[in-house]
Formats: C-alpha cells, structure tokens, sequence
C-alpha cells in the first residue's frame, strides 16, 4: 500500500492567461488530515480543482494511490473514491435534500442507502428536513448536507474547500464536531481560513504562497510558530 | 401559491376575450389557441432542456422541426401509396399510419441529434458566439438537404381521413386535428414530468441543470446526459414538426426557422431550463395569438412580444426559471 494517498508534484495550472499555481507540492498521508493553508489568492482553490480534474494543470504530476489522475476527466477521478466538497457548498437548491443525497451516489445500491440512512443519524437536521428543498437549508445545515453528500460514496480521499466559509462561529464549532466524527473514515485534504478549525482537525500543513508551496509539517509545529503564522498568514 | 400565480395568469387571459366576441367564435379560438401552444410546447420543451442543461443556443433546433414535418411526410406518402392507410376509412388504420408517422419523425431526429451533439456542439461548449454560428449554419445545410431531396416548394400533407373534419358538439365546431394536438402535447408533458421526476436520469438531468460541475464531481458522465437530452430534444422537435404539418395540411423546408421564433419566446417567458414554464408560456403564446389574429389580425406577432417584454419586466428569470 503507498504511503501516500496523494502526491502533488510541482504542479503548474492556468487559468485563461493568468499563471495560478507555479509549482505547488502536496502529499496527503493515509487516513491523516492534511490542511492547505495561505492568504486569499494563493492558490488553494485552484490547487483542489486541479486535483480533483476541473482545472488542467499545464505541468506537474498529480497521483492518487500512485497512479497519475491529472488526464482523467472530473468523473473518472470521482469514480476512483475522490469526493470534492466545494466553496460555497455545491449544493443543488430547487432539489430536495433527499435528492441532493441521491444524485450524489455513484450508484443508487443497498451500500449507498445505508451509508446515507447513518448520515441521517449523524445529522439529524437533514433527517429533518429530508424534503424539504436544500435551498431553504440554514448556511450550516446546506454544510452539513455538502459533507453528508460526500460520504454516501466509498471515499477513499476527500476534498473538502473551505467549509467554515460564511459560517457563524457557534455553527463552526459544530461542524469541526461533525468532520471529527467522519474524519477517521477516510483521508481528508482540507483548505481551510480559520485557523482554529484547521488546528482542530489537521495532523499536517502545507503552506502555500503566490501559488507556490513555501512550508510545510505536523500542525502542531506550526502551531508554535508564532513568525511563520505572521508572515504567511497574517496572525 | 407563488407556482400557482403563472396558472392563474393564463386562466385570466384565457378569458378576457370573451368580452368582445361571441362564446362560439371564442370556443373554435380557444381550441386552436391551445392547440397551437402544445405544438409550440413540444418544440420548445427539448429548446429549454438543451439551454439549462448544457448552456447551449440550439439554433438548429428548427431544422430539426422541418425534418420531422418531412420524415413523417415521407412516411405517410408511403403508406398512403402501399398500404391505403390514409385513404382506409378504418380508424384503426388511419392511427397506425399516424403513429408510424411520428415514429418516423422522433428516430430521424433522435439520430441526428445523436450526430449534431457529437459532431458540431461538442466542441463549442461553453462558447456561446460559436454555438450560435454553428448551430445556424448547420440548419443551414439541414434545410437546404430537404430543398434537394424535396424540393423547395410547399407540399400537401395528407392527414388520414378519421382525423380531416370536425366534431360539431353542441352547435360548436371542434376541428379533430387540434383536439389530436392537446392530447400529444398533454402525454408528453406528462411523460416528461415522469421521466424528470422519478427516475434516475432525471435526477440527474435536474441536478445538471442547476450545476454541470457538480453533478460531474458526483462521478456522473455529463457528456453522456448531453447526448441523451440533445437527441430527446431533437425528437420532441421533430414530433412537433410532423403535427404542426397535419395541422397546416402543408410541408415547406424553411417552415421551422418561423417556429424557432415563437419557441425562443416561449422558452424566456417560461423560464430557462423549465418544462412547466415553457408549457404555460407555450399555452399563453398560442392563446394570445390566435384571439389577436382574430381582433386585430397586424397585432398577432407584436402582442407575443409584447408579452415577452411584460414577463421579463415582472420577472427576469421568466415565469418559472430559477435565478442563477
């Protein structure tokens, strides 16, 4: 078995004439949680869409469980077990939460079921609102239903961008309880802004800067670097 | 209540003629009106599919049209020649003949709506400029091949004889063909709601519309759903096509590009991406213009405008389109 689930090699990836990311390296340990830090702009988001095929990177190598992926289309990375939660959610409004479930399974079978009769029992709000239409959701609760919808999948890596984004800081606490709870079932790649959560959560960092990846290590030491947090991060 | 209000609204100005015009003339109107709305529906509904779903102007979505207005012309002669079907007094045989009929028209369309996706608006997603362009020129094309094969001047369709006529129901005259017309267009409302609400393929057509990119991060091959809705569209088209000709009693090869006119109003009034919307706003565009055509014969055209520019004005997403 690779040691690594992931591994993001240098990678370089356009958007329309703007050079994004000019050399980002990642590597994601098994069942570990590893956050991508960094001020706005620095390339995180395009970083998650490269990996999970949105973006095409112009050079550098992308490789889950050691097999390149950085040619394949967005749904054959899906079908390997890469789930990507995004920014903003992702969720479908006019749909009921209930459906949003569905369509997010790759198959419709009795595994996906029960995996999403145990996330009803971890998120009881949906089971409330099952159908009701995911637009009239509360900001945390349309979080929670993007990370429920991620799990009704076999995932074997997890994308998560910016799930705190917009959120009051009491429902921020709540869900750093929920991913604690989902966390150890699979590995988590997460891009997070609020340091706190990501200090919650993370087992190791990297730290990305004008698109390129500047340091990276355990949480904790970064935690006790109170320069290094100043420099990149501003805090 | 908030759905119901476009309902309503039809219902309105589904009866405010009545105030200028004897309840018989009325009633001969209304049933060319909704008529005429369910055929602009059938074209319009795969028109407003194709836009939400893959963000595509089809502009050749009326020589599509034309083809099956032709393919089941071509079907009905040989029938009528072979067999007698049309002639037959048989009503069994003369609804054979239509089924064969619009079977002929919906595979003709289904394959060459499998090729134009494939072909020519594969490669021009998400570049509206292009689409627009190529989709034209290929109705273009489209349109001149029915000129070659057909020739370039209108032709009699014949309509199988239990369908010429009408029914005089209580002093009032109902034409058969449009009755015909109301109830395809109910089935395949109907059909299509089933299809979109409860199945799979649905689902996913639904989610699609609101967000391509996530439903291809769910592990879905969007490009394969693409296809599907291009070809369904394309065949919803031609079926229109094909009853808008029994309707006239005539085929002519630049008869789509004048629909493509009334289904584009219809697809923005109704919302884009929305079955139910385009059925209302079909149903009002048809109404509308056939009690105007009858009061004010030069105003038919500018009062479907009119109502455009209206809906836009009230709501800018059209009646039942979600803001995006």
């Amino acid at each position: 078995m690779v040691e690594f689930v992931l591994e993001v090699e240098e990678l370089h990836t356009y958007i329309g004439q703007h050079h994004i990311l000019q050399g980002v390296t990642l590597r994601a340990r098994r069942d570990a949680v590893t956050v991508l830090l960094g001020r706005n702009g620095a390339g995180k988001t395009t970083t998650m869409r490269s990996i999970i095929g949105l973006l095409h990177p112009a050079r550098g190598a992308i490789r889950f469980e050691g097999a390149p992926i950085d040619r394949l289309a967005p749904y054959e990375i899906a079908r390997l077990g890469v789930g990507f939660v995004p920014e903003g959610q992702g969720i479908f409004a006019t749909l009921t939460v209930d459906e949003n479930l569905r369509v997010a399974m790759h198959r419709e079978d009795a595994p996906s079921r029960e995996r999403l009769r145990r996330m009803l029992v971890l998120f009881p709000d949906l089971e409330r609102f099952r159908h009701a239409r995911a637009g009239t959701l509360s900001g945390g609760q349309k979080q929670m239903l993007a990370i429920a919808r991620a799990f009704v999948n076999p995932q074997r890596l997890l994308l998560i961008d910016e799930p705190s984004k917009g959120l009051a800081p009491i429902v921020v606490e709540h869900l750093i309880g929920a991913l604690r709870a989902v966390k150890h079932e699979t590995t988590v790649v997460l891009v997070e802004q609020n340091f706190a959560m990501a200090e919650a959560l993370a087992d190791d960092f990297y730290l990305v800067d004008d698109g390129r990846t500047v340091h990276e290590g355990p949480m904790a030491a970064l935690a006790g670097d109170a320069a290094l947090k100043k420099k990149y991060l501003g805090i | 209540m908030k759905r119901a209000a476009p309902v309503l609204i039809v219902l309105a100005l589904a009866l405010l003629p009545l105030l200028g015009m004897e309840p018989r003339v009325y009633l001969t109107l209304t049933v060319a009106g909704l008529a005429m709305g369910m055929l602009i529906f059938l074209v319009a509904s795969g028109l407003t599919l194709i836009f939400g779903l893959m963000d595509v102007l089809n502009f050749a979505h009326g020589a599509l049209f034309s083809w099956g207005a032709y393919a089941g012309f071509g079907a009905v002669l040989l029938l009528d020649r072979r067999a007698g079907w049309i002639e037959s007094p048989s009503v069994a045989l003369n609804a054979l003949a239509l089924l064969a009929a619009v079977a002929a028209a919906a595979l003709v369309a289904l394959v060459l709506g499998v090729a134009l996706e494939r072909v020519i608006v594969r490669p021009v997603y998400g570049q509206h400029m292009f689409q627009i362009l190529i989709t034209l020129g290929a109705s273009i094309v489209l349109e001149e091949l029915i000129r070659i094969v057909w020739g370039p001047n209108d032709q009699v369709m014949p309509v199988p004889i239990s369908f010429q006529g009408s029914w005089d129901l209580l002093d009032v005259i109902v034409l058969r063909v449009p009755v015909v017309a109301i109830g395809l267009g109910l089935a395949v409302y109907v059909g299509l709601q089933l299809l979109l609400h409860r199945t799979r393929v649905g689902l996913i057509v639904r989610a699609g519309v609101e967000s391509g990119e996530m439903v291809q991060v769910m592990g879905h091959n969007i490009y394969r759903y693409f296809t599907a809705v291009f070809a369904l569209g394309s065949a919803l088209a031609a079926v229109g096509g094909l009853m808008w000709a029994i309707f006239r009693q005539s085929v002519s090869p630049g008869m789509g590009g004048e629909q493509l006119i009334f289904a584009f109003i219809v697809v923005i009034i109704g919302g884009l991406g929305s079955v139910t919307g385009s059925l209302i706003g079909a149903l009002m565009v048809g109404l509308s213009y056939n009690y105007v055509a009858f009061l004010l014969p030069k105003a038919a055209l500018g009062v479907n405008m009119a109502l455009m520019v209206l809906v836009l004005l009230v709501r800018p997403t059209g009646l039942f389109g979600a803001s995006r």
